[in-house]
C-alpha cells in the first residue's frame, strides 16, 4: 500500500467503523458477550491509532518507495495489541472490569487480520479510486 | 482542381479546423460515434475497459488501430527485449490491466492456478524478506486477452490508421482514418465525434545518436542492434563462437539483456565477454537527505518500479499533482531517471561475471563508433572520466538505453500541436491536465484526452504502465461522467461489475 497520513487515518477509522463494529459484535457471542471490554478495546485501537498512524507514516518518509508494505500492516499488531492491552488493563478510557487475556487476544487478532485482509485487496471493489488516493474515501482526487 | 474521391488534399490539410461540407465535398464519409479512441494497445484496452464497467454500450465506442489485439505491441517490445511469455515483467501485484479493481492480484491468481503458495507468500513479504513479486507476462498476456473477449473488444475495433484529429466547427471533432486497402470504399473514413482519446504509445525507438550514426553511415543493421528491436540473431551467433558485447545503458531491458547473455553463458556454453559501458556511474545512495534516499551501486540504481511506488498512488502522486513546470520535471527526474530492479538473481549472476572476468564494467562518454581497420569488430572510442581517451572493441553493440522518441515524431500528435492547440509540457511531450484532459483542445461540448507515454512530463509520473494506464482512464471516466458520458462508477455499480468480471460474464 502507498498511503498518506490522511489516507491512513480514513481507512482505519471506516474499516474498524463497519467491519470491525460487526465482527466485534460476532466474536462477542462467541467469547461470551464481553461486549463492554470488547468494544472499549476497539475504540482504542481506533483512537489511539491515530497517533499509531502519524508514528508510521514519519517511518514511511523514510522509505524511499513511500509505501507501507503488506508485512508491516501485521508487524505493526504486535505493539498495538500491547499498548491497547495495557491501556483496557489501566482502566483508560474507563474501568472494563476483569477481561482475560484469552478473550482480548482473540477480539484483538481477528480483527486485526480481518481489517488487515480487507485492506489489502478487497476493498477495492468498494472503493475503485481509494488506491489511488492513498487510501484517502473523502477529499476529492 | 480534381479530388481524388474520398481523398484528404493539402488544402485540407492546412486548414486548421473542418466543417461537415469540408469533408463531404472530399467524398469523405463521415460516420458518427461519441468516443473514439486511437492506438488501440494497452492504454486504449484501459479506457474501453473501464467504459464498458461504466455501461457505456458498445455502439458508442470506437478503437481505430492497425493492432489486431490490444497486447500486440507490448508483446513485441517486451519479447525482443527478451521477456517471453514464461519470463516476469516489472509490473506490481496489483497493476492488474484486466481488472481495474486491482483485486485479485497476479500473485493471488499466480497462487491459486498452481496450488503453490509462493507467489502469494512472495508479495506478503515483498519487498522487506524478498524480492518484489511480478508476473509473468504470459499470465498477463492471457488475463487481458479474457477481458477483452469479456468487454467485446472486437467489436469496437475499427482496422485502420488514424491520419488526423481536428476540431470540427460546431463542436466537437473528426478523425480521419485510413482504413485496410480494399475494406472501404473511399481511401479515408472520417468519424465525428465528441470526445477523442489518444493513446498511441511511443512514436518509436530511440537509438543513442552515435549509434545511428554508425548504422546509417555503415549500413550495419546486424551487429549494431536496439534492445527493442529483433535481434535474437546476435544471441544465436554468441552460443557458436566467443563473442565480446558491448552493452550500453542501466536500465531494466539493460539488466534483461545482461541475464540473457549470462544465461547463455552458464546454461548454454557460450563463451561471451561483456563489456557493460555506464556514462553515469553512481557509487552510492543517491537523494541529499534520510527521507529521500535512493539506493545505487555499482553503477546501477534500485527501485522496484520505474518510480516509487507511492507516485501511483500516493504521497508522491498527490506531491507532483501540486507542481508545476520546471519544478514538476525536476521531481520527476529525481523519482524516475535510469534504474532497475532490485534482483537476487540478477545481482548474484553479476558478481559471478565480475568474479569470473567475463562481465566488465566500463565508464565513460562515447566520442563515436566505427569499424576496425582490420577484422569484423567495431570499436566504440570514449572519453574516460579522467579525460583521456579509451577504445572498447566488440563483435556485437546492443542500445538497452530506452525507448523515448520525440512526441512530433508521431504524425497525430504533430498535427494535433500544428492544428489543434495542443501545446507540449515541461518535459517536452503533450501537454495534458490532471485529468488528462488535453490542454488548449477543447471544442464546444467536445474533450479531448491522452493518456500513456506521449504525457509523461504531467501531473502523473507512472503514465507508461498498466496502473497508470488505468489510473489515467479513471480519472478520465470521471471527467466523462461529469460531462454526461456514461454514469460515474459508484459504490453499487463498482461492486455488482466486479461480481461480473469475476463471472466472466459481460458488463
Amino acid at each position: 500500500m502507498t498511503p498518506t497520513l490522511a489516507g491512513r487515518i480514513q481507512t482505519r477509522l471506516a474499516l474498524l467503523g463497519t467491519v470491525g463494529v460487526v465482527w466485534t459484535a460476532i466474536i462477542g457471542l462467541v467469547l461470551g458477550r464481553p461486549y463492554r471490554a470488547l468494544f472499549t478495546a476497539l475504540l482504542i485501537v481506533a483512537v489511539v491509532g491515530i497517533a499509531w498512524e502519524v508514528l508510521y507514516h514519519a517511518v514511511q518518509q523514510f522509505r524511499w518507495e513511500k509505501d507501507w508494505p503488506t508485512l508491516l500492516g501485521l508487524v505493526v499488531a504486535v505493539p498495538e495489541g500491547i499498548a491497547t492491552w495495557l491501556l483496557l488493563k489501566a482502566g483508560i478510557p474507563w474501568d472494563v472490569g476483569e477481561v482475560p487475556a484469552g478473550t482480548f487476544l482473540t477480539m484483538f487478532v481477528t480483527v486485526w487480520l480481518l481489517v488487515w485482509a480487507i485492506a489489502n485487496g478487497p476493498l477495492q471493489i468498494v472503493a475503485l479510486r481509494w488506491r489511488y488516493r492513498g487510501g484517502r474515501f473523502l477529499g476529492g482526487w | 482542381m480534381s479530388v481524388d474521391h474520398g481523398d484528404i488534399t493539402d488544402r485540407l490539410v492546412e486548414t486548421s479546423e473542418w466543417t461537415d461540407q469540408d469533408l463531404l465535398a472530399h467524398g469523405i464519409p463521415i460516420n458518427d460515434v461519441p468516443f473514439v479512441s486511437i492506438g488501440g494497445g494497452v492504454g486504449s484496452f484501459a479506457m474501453v475497459d473501464l467504459l464498458r464497467i461504466a455501461g457505456v454500450g458498445v455502439s458508442r465506442i470506437r478503437v481505430i488501430s492497425d493492432l489486431d489485439t490490444p497486447s500486440q505491441t507490448y508483446e513485441y517490445l517486451a519479447s525482443n527485449s527478451q521477456i517471453r511469455p514464461d519470463h516476469r515483467l516489472r509490473s506490481d501485484s496489483g497493476s492488474v490491466i484486466d481488472c481495474p479493481w486491482g483485486w485479485p492480484g497476479y500473485a493471488l491468481r499466480e497462487s491459486w492456478a498452481s496450488k503453490r503458495p509462493g507467489a502469494a507468500a512472495q508479495v506478503l513479504t515483498e519487498p522487506l524478506l524478498a524480492d518484489w513479486y511480478t508476473p509473468t507476462a504470459g499470465q498477463v498476456y492471457a488475463s487481458l486477452h479474457r477481458e477483452s473477449q469479456r468487454i467485446s473488444w472486437p467489436s469496437v475495433l475499427w482496422p485502420g490508421v488514424a491520419r488526423h484529429v481536428r476540431k470540427r466547427i460546431g463542436g466537437g471533432y473528426f478523425v480521419l482514418f485510413t482504413p485496410p486497402d480494399g475494406a472501404a470504399e473511399t481511401k479515408r473514413i472520417a468519424v465525428r465525434c465528441r470526445f477523442v482519446h489518444l493513446a498511441v504509445g511511443y512514436p518509436g525507438v530511440r537509438f543513442l545518436d552515435d549509434l545511428q550514426r554508425y548504422r546509417a553511415t555503415h549500413g550495419d543493421f546486424q551487429r549494431v542492434v536496439n534492445a527493442y528491436e529483433p535481434h535474437d540473431h546476435v544471441y544465436a551467433e554468441m552460443r557458436q563462437r566467443p563473442c565480446t558485447v558491448l552493452v550500453r545503458g542501466a536500465g531494466i531491458v539493460a539488466s534483461r539483456v545482461l541475464q540473457r547473455l549470462i544465461d547463455d553463458r552458464e546454461q548454454h556454453g557460450a563463451q561471451t565477454t561483456i563489456v557493460h559501458l555506464f556514462r553515469n556511474y553512481p557509487t552510492g545512495p543517491q537523494g541529499d537527505k534520510a527521507t529521500f534516499r535512493r539506493p545505487a551501486t555499482k553503477g546501477w540504481v534500485y527501485q522496484g518500479f520505474n518510480f516509487p511506488k507511492a507516485a501511483w498512488g500516493g504521497q508522491l502522486r498527490d506531491r507532483l499533482e501540486g507542481l508545476e513546470g520546471r519544478e514538476r520535471a525536476a521531481l520527476l527526474d529525481q523519482l524516475g531517471g535510469t534504474n532497475t530492479a532490485p534482483r537476487r538473481y540478477w545481482r548474484d549472476q553479476l558478481e559471478r561475471g565480475g568474479a569470473r572476468g567475463f562481465y566488465r564494467q566500463a565508464r565513460g562518454v562515447v566520442q563515436h563508433v566505427a569499424p576496425v581497420e582490420v577484422g569484423r569488430q567495431i570499436r566504440t572510442t570514449l572519453t574516460n572520466p579522467d579525460g583521456s581517451t579509451g577504445q572498447l572493441d566488440a563483435d556485437f553493440i546492443i542500445d538497452a538505453t530506452g525507448l523515448e522518441a520525440n512526441i512530433e515524431e508521431h504524425r497525430v500528435l504533430n498535427d494535433l500541436l500544428t492544428h489543434a492547440g495542443a501545446g507540449r509540457n515541461p518535459k517536452g511531450r503533450l501537454d495534458v491536465e490532471r485529468d488528462f484532459r488535453v490542454r488548449g483542445c477543447d471544442n464546444g461540448d467536445g474533450a479531448m484526452f491522452a493518456s500513456g507515454s506521449a504525457t509523461l512530463g504531467g501531473y502523473y509520473a507512472g503514465v507508461d504502465s498498466f496502473l497508470g494506464l488505468q489510473y489515467a482512464s479513471l480519472r478520465i471516466h470521471d471527467a466523462l461522467a461529469a460531462a454526461g458520458f456514461g454514469t460515474r462508477i459508484g459504490v453499487r455499480r463498482s461492486v455488482s461489475q466486479w461480481v461480473k468480471w469475476a463471472r466472466n460474464v459481460a458488463p
